[in-house]
């Protein structure tokens, strides 16, 4: 399914994947598989547990490479890159993990100051002031010299947040940043990445279960379905589709075309 | 065909594995060759894998120089050799005891804990983090502890072989009543700094056998908490029969 924005010729899209199909062992996870993810925009990707969101994350960020199809960044196809390219690529792009995965021998400063130390030359002072900037648009400033282990559930999503954008990519993906919150971290999380994408005026990919947030914060919202995305766009014309899987979907019914 | 279906499965998984882990050694020695290296990160691992491993190293050095003294001696004082049993002690240890001892003791428990650390990181994403943030796991976490052992493993030897020797020295003066003078006159006679040497010259081997298996095995784990589990036990035993394995290649062509 070709997505509408683009389709029009209104947006650029960052990144794409065409006819993408991926297996892991007999599972196919994804099949035939496109995607566009329109640039300046946040796209939220919804579908059921297992249906292959995470793995959409991953290709685009060239952690899987797909058995078939293609895997555009920038008009690049990251499937054909070694890993040295694939890592000059992978600094464009920041993956926010569903926990955080921080590394837990690191302050939670040291963890967010990772990147930079690594692939820049600032100064420690300006990595500081970086990691600091980050962690203020986070809410987090207090906890640079904590221990992830110190954090709780959505404060370590945040530090995850701050160490995905410290670098100020050009594209965020956000794998289930709700999901296992609370309603009050929900919304503050939602307001965070809608918040640090005016910050950056970037691009963002958000995949969760959660609707009332991925309505809240995408402008575009892609439904995944036996590996493909069967419905695209707006986030106003999916939540107004007459697409029968989308909507028992979004009502969370157990009739329907979707099997239980 | 079943029988044939194993064989050739086990075959693959083999030659998977000894791929998987010469491609992991190589893409670390290219790190160390360009200097890539983690200065204050290998630091760290020193003291966590090499100096706190002395005093397990030291219990083992001298109870098995003890015991071979304890043996030894009796035997050789009552055929008359008892000026032999420093010989005995220092030859045994320098040559074989000493530094495949050693390796084992740090296998069990620095090959556990590479297996045990980097695996928990896999399990919690951490690796897929590093490599989406575009650095190399082998280069951030396994050339620092493989350093660390190249570095650590042979210091650990020489202070056991000094261990095991001066273990023996006591027992074989307290149980046997073999003087000191003549106990270190012995150890002169029997070995030499090339014997020293050569023995040194495995621990190098040892310590990659143990850095490698560890994190190979732990960057392979694969599902949760049991995952960990299967790849550190497999992490110890792998390096301990590799140990003893490599030990007796190295000591056929540098003695045999």
């Amino acid at each position: 399914m070709a997505n509408t924005a683009l389709s029009a010729g209104r947006s650029k899209s960052i990144a794409r994947l065409e006819n993408v199909t991926l297996s892991f062992g007999d599972h196919i996870v994804l099949k035939d598989c496109n995607l566009d993810i329109v640039e300046g925009a946040i796209t939220g990707i919804i579908g059921r547990s297992g249906a292959g969101k995470s793995t959409i994350l991953r290709l685009i960020d060239g952690l899987l490479l797909p058995d078939r199809g293609h895997v555009y960044v920038r008009g690049e196809d990251v499937c054909h890159m070694n890993e040295e390219q694939l890592n000059q690529v992978r600094q464009k792009i920041s993956l926010s993990f569903q926990f955080a995965a921080l590394l837990d021998s690191l302050t939670v400063g040291d963890n967010v100051a990772l990147p930079l130390r690594e692939h820049t030359k600032l100064s420690e002072g300006q990595i500081r002031r970086a990691v600091r900037d980050a962690l203020d648009s986070v809410g987090l400033i207090d906890a640079y010299e904590k221990l992830p282990a110190e954090l709780s559930g959505g404060m370590l999503k945040r530090a995850g947040f701050a160490r995905a954008i410290v670098t100020r990519p050009e594209l965020v993906l956000y794998d289930e940043p709700t999901t296992g919150l609370d309603p009050i971290v929900t919304n503050l999380i939602t307001d965070t990445i809608l918040k640090l994408r005016e910050k950056l005026e970037g691009t963002a990919v958000v995949i969760s279960h959660d609707l009332p947030s991925i309505f809240a914060m995408a402008d575009y919202v892609a439904m995944l379905f036996e590996g493909a995305i069967i419905a695209y766009g707006t986030a106003e014309s999916i939540r107004d589709s007459r697409n029968p899987i989308v909507e028992q979907f979004l009502e969370g019914s157990e009739v329907g075309p979707i099997p239980i | 065909m079943r029988l044939l279906d194993r064989f050739g499965r086990g075959t693959v998984d083999f030659f998977e594995y000894a791929g998987g882990l010469t491609l992991l050694g190589a893409e670390s020695l290219g790190f160390l060759a360009r200097l890539r290296i983690r200065v204050a990160e290998t630091i760290s691992q020193c003291a966590i894998l090499g100096v706190q491993s002395l005093v397990i190293v030291t219990l083992t050095a001298l109870f098995t120089g003890m015991v071979i003294s304890l043996e030894s001696a009796q035997q050789a004082v009552a055929y008359g050799f008892g000026g032999f049993v420093g010989g005995a002690v220092a030859y045994g240890s320098v040559r074989e005891l000493g530094p495949m001892l050693t390796a084992v003791v740090v296998a069990g428990r620095v090959g556990s804990a590479i297996a045990a650390e980097l695996g928990s990181m896999v399990v919690t994403e951490q690796i897929e983090a590093l490599r989406s943030m575009g650095l190399q796991p082998a280069r951030f976490l396994v050339v620092p502890r493989f350093l660390a052992m190249l570095l650590m493993l042979p210091l650990l030897t020489i202070f056991a072989d000094v261990v095991a020797i001066v273990g023996g020295m006591w027992v074989a003066h307290t149980y046997a009543h073999i003087s000191y003078d003549s106990y270190v006159s012995s150890v002169r006679q029997a070995i030499d700094m090339t014997d020293v040497i050569k023995g040194l010259l495995k621990t190098f081997v040892f310590a990659t056998i143990i850095a490698m298996v560890g994190a190979y095995q732990g960057l392979s784990t694969r599902g949760g908490a049991a995952g960990v589990g299967v790849a550190v036990t497999g992490a110890v035993v792998i390096s301990i029969i590799l140990i003893f394995g490599s030990n007796f290649v190295l000591s056929f062509l540098l003695f045999g």
